[in-house]
């Protein structure tokens, strides 16, 4: 796995740009980072904890390495309250009751020939892990993980919505690719999964699990890689509307907004204006449609002020009349 | 581990780095450094952009350290680079082509004669000739020897200076001076003048050389230590100028504790089934349990209730005490704030609409610094708040207690005593001095739960963990 490729210092630049073209093949565009990131992730066979604002594109590129790979995505939403139950395995209880139901008849006859109590339960003994096995479990995400026969993409969203003993609990998977369940025993990942973490940072993560996984802080693209990021995305789109678009997100970004417009909602924003065929922006139609970039009433009314001037820079940095 | 065998010369400027960045303040543990090694091997040295994403995806884990990072990075390998050439800057402009990496062999295209600095030539001879890349990569070699990297404190300056001086042999070269000065030949003297000046420049390098060295590595540990110290200082001796620090510091303890208190409010039991409840549940299914209900602790917010004496002699210890309980705003339901020193007023409206720093002001303003009296002030909160004190309420008093020999009003506190969950009692003063003079902290400590000690900042975080402790 690990090919040392310390003396040759093309090679390196040539398998991160391998990543860069397989993600980008997968309708990713990455900025350099992200591709050196995933490299190393894959070398290390580290996880990956990405942090950044919303809407910049964390979980899509979990579901891209995936699709690049060809890899199954296993997603596992955070929240507060999780715990293994929901996140690793669970009993069947239904089902283990259901059997014992239905096999009532039959335990007559597995302890029917015995003459005393003691020897009935030793041979109930025997039956009594059956339903404790691996048909009785219920595999939830992480398991499945690591069950995944060859390999797979384990993303784990917002980890910081979930609670700090639950980040604990995910120490052993991310360092050891293993689990243990008490009464089947450990569960050893067969291909170590491809792990991202995500994180909005409402809460600091302990250093404990920061210290396991590699931090790829992702921010907002700059104005040449946001533009190739929605051209990929909104495949019809007219090359000088994309270069007003662009410009004129990258300056609301610059406001003080409650919330900044994020790349997805810029590319929302891309496909509104293609389905209106727009070919330059005007006031009245950015006006218009200002609430697919803007969420909050008291921003949109912050934006309105400067509408005239942010359009018409917009449409100079374009070369637009 | 990966069976990645590093080589040793990818190793040395690793290590190295990973000391640097510590210094710079990054924590970075034993597990990251040889994730760092790993990752190293796979991408080695040569493409620096690519290293530095590297290093910063294993070593950097919040943005600022991605910040010190960066910064750290920048420095040290332009310090690599520049440590090749002559530490003299003004005529390091003349120096052609330099290779990157490794300041040892840096040197190489012209001071080929002069290399390997302690096997070959002595400081004596490297000074008469103008090979100023040997003389820097000597002095590379010298400092090297000395440890310069375990440099910590700027006291230590002098002392690293002159080890590496020694290391280079400056004694030798002064006494050949004084020598040369003792015959009095004219071209001796003209001889001494120039070694001496050359001399000078030397040190100057070197000096140079540890103030550098002394920022790269060291900045983290001075700005810990100052920190360290901070802690443990009174509070009423704080200067002017460490109050930002100071800030910054109750700030982080209190957003420590708050992050440890705050999502503890219902704390499952896991494993411990709720038989009465699992019994309720399932009654559907005749008493079969399908849905399994396991017991639930509910932890309750403290309701702090604060009185903090505002008097000149207390007031430092009073700011930071109201700092820290408002930082901790998300650990705490409910606090109430009053402030006294000849009477009594509730803060709690203030401290909350406007930031602390000017809220602190402010009630500094409107009653601060006079002369205390505490029987008066009681009477003010029995009169005012006395009945919103329940069996919840934690109070905490701050004041040293002393009433300027006014009445204690014992009696207040007695009643509060009965009304409230606990009393605690923290008084900047030391143990020795309670009870002298006008003192009335032993009267008022039979009342209390618990009479503490606390001017310093860690004192201050020691009580507050106690308290949200107890809550639990």
């Amino acid at each position: 796995m690990n090919d040392v490729l310390t003396d040759q210092p093309q090679a390196v630049q040539d398998s991160v740009e391998e990543v860069r073209n397989g993600l980008e093949s997968a309708g990713y565009i990455p900025s350099r980072q992200i591709a050196t990131a995933v490299f190393i992730a894959r070398h290390l066979e580290k996880p990956i904890l990405v942090e950044g604002p919303a809407g910049v594109g964390k979980t899509e590129l979990a579901k891209s390495v995936a699709t690049w790979l060809d890899l199954p995505l296993i997603r596992m939403q955070c929240y507060e309250g999780l715990d293994e139950a929901k996140a690793l395995y669970e009993w069947k209880y239904g089902k283990q009751l259901l059997y014992t139901q239905i096999l009532k008849d039959k335990i007559g006859s597995v302890i029917g020939e015995t003459d005393t109590l003691g020897a009935a339960m030793n041979n109930l003994h025997a039956f009594g892990d059956m339903f404790f096995s691996h048909e009785f479990l219920e595999p939830r995400p992480l398991l499945r993980a690591l069950e995944e026969p060859g390999g797979a993409v384990l993303l784990i969203d917002e980890i910081d919505k979930s609670d700090q003993e639950f980040e604990a609990f995910l120490l052993e998977i991310l360092s050891d690719y293993q689990v243990t369940i008490p009464e089947i025993g450990t569960v050893k990942a067969r291909v170590a999964p491809i792990v991202l973490l995500t994180s909005n940072a409402t809460r600091d993560l302990g250093d404990a699990l920061k210290r396991r996984c590699l931090h790829l802080h992702i921010g907002f693209p700059d104005e040449k890689l946001e533009a190739r990021i929605i051209a990929s995305r909104v495949p019809g789109i007219d090359e000088r509307l994309l270069k007003q678009l662009v410009s004129f997100v990258q300056q609301l970004r610059g406001l003080d907004l409650k919330k900044v417009p994020s790349v997805s909602e810029a590319i929302d924003w891309a496909k509104v204006l293609v389905l209106l065929h727009t070919a330059v922006l005007d006031v009245e139609l950015v006006r218009n449609t200002l609430n697919v970039l803007l969420k909050f009433e008291a921003d949109i009314e912050a934006a309105t002020k400067g509408l005239a001037g942010l359009t018409h820079k917009a449409r100079q940095d374009a070369g637009v009349a | 581990m990966a069976g990645a065998t590093a080589a040793p010369t990818a190793t040395e400027p690793l290590r190295r780095f990973l000391q640097v960045a510590r210094g710079a303040g990054l924590r970075v543990s034993a597990a990251e450094g040889i994730d760092a090694a790993r990752a190293v091997d796979v991408i080695g040295f040569s493409d620096r952009t690519i290293l530095k994403d590297t290093l910063g995806l294993i070593l950097a884990k919040t943005p600022d350290e991605k910040n010190l990072f960066d910064e750290a990075f920048d420095l040290y390998f332009k310090r690599d680079t520049l440590a090749a050439l002559d530490p003299e800057d003004e005529e390091s402009a003349d120096q052609g082509a330099r290779p990157p990496e490794r300041p040892p062999e840096g040197g190489a295209p012209q001071g080929g004669d002069g290399m390997g600095g302690s096997g070959g030539q002595s400081l004596g001879q490297l000074l008469e000739g103008d090979d100023r890349a040997a003389l820097a990569a000597f002095t590379e070699q010298a400092a090297r020897e000395a440890g310069l990297e375990n440099i910590r404190f700027f006291t230590q300056k002098n002392l690293y200076t002159r080890r590496i001086l020694d290391r280079m042999g400056l004694r030798a070269v002064e006494r050949d001076i004084e020598a040369m000065r003792r015959e009095a030949a004219p071209e001796g003297m003209g001889r001494a003048q120039f070694l001496e000046n050359r001399l000078a420049q030397v040190r100057d390098a070197v000096r140079d050389l540890v103030e550098r060295s002394l920022v790269l590595y060291a900045r983290g540990e001075t700005e810990r230590f100052r920190e360290e110290l901070l802690k443990s200082t009174r509070l009423s001796n704080v200067e002017r100028r460490d109050l930002d620090r100071m800030r910054i510091l109750v700030r982080q303890m209190a957003k420590k504790l708050a992050a440890r208190y705050a999502k503890t409010r219902r704390r499952r039991l896991r494993g411990v089934l709720d038989t009465r409840r699992t019994l309720r549940r399932n009654m559907g299914w005749g008493g079969v349990p399908f849905v399994t209900v396991w017991k639930q602790k509910r932890i309750e917010k403290p309701r702090v209730m604060v009185l903090c004496d505002v008097s000149g002699s207390v007031s430092a210890m009073s700011q930071f005490l109201l700092m820290f309980l408002y930082a901790l705003n998300e650990a705490l339901s409910d606090i109430r704030s009053f402030a006294f020193a000849g009477s009594l007023i509730e803060v709690s409206e203030i401290l909350e609409k406007q930031p602390v720093e000017e809220a602190i002001s402010k009630i500094m303003e409107l009653i601060g610094y006079g002369s205390s009296n505490y029987g008066n002030s009681f009477a003010d909160f029995e009169d005012g708040w006395m009945r919103h004190v329940t069996n919840k309420t934690t109070v905490l008093i701050l004041g040293d207690a002393r009433g300027n020999r006014t009445d204690p009003r014992t009696d207040v506190v007695a009643r509060l005593s009965q009304r409230s969950k606990r009393i605690i009692w923290l008084n900047p003063e030391y143990r020795s001095a309670w009870g002298t003079g006008d003192s009335d902290m032993f009267r008022y400590a039979p009342f209390c739960n618990l009479v503490t000690v606390c001017n310093t900042l860690r004192h201050l975080e020691r009580a507050i963990t106690d308290i949200l402790d107890d809550a639990a």
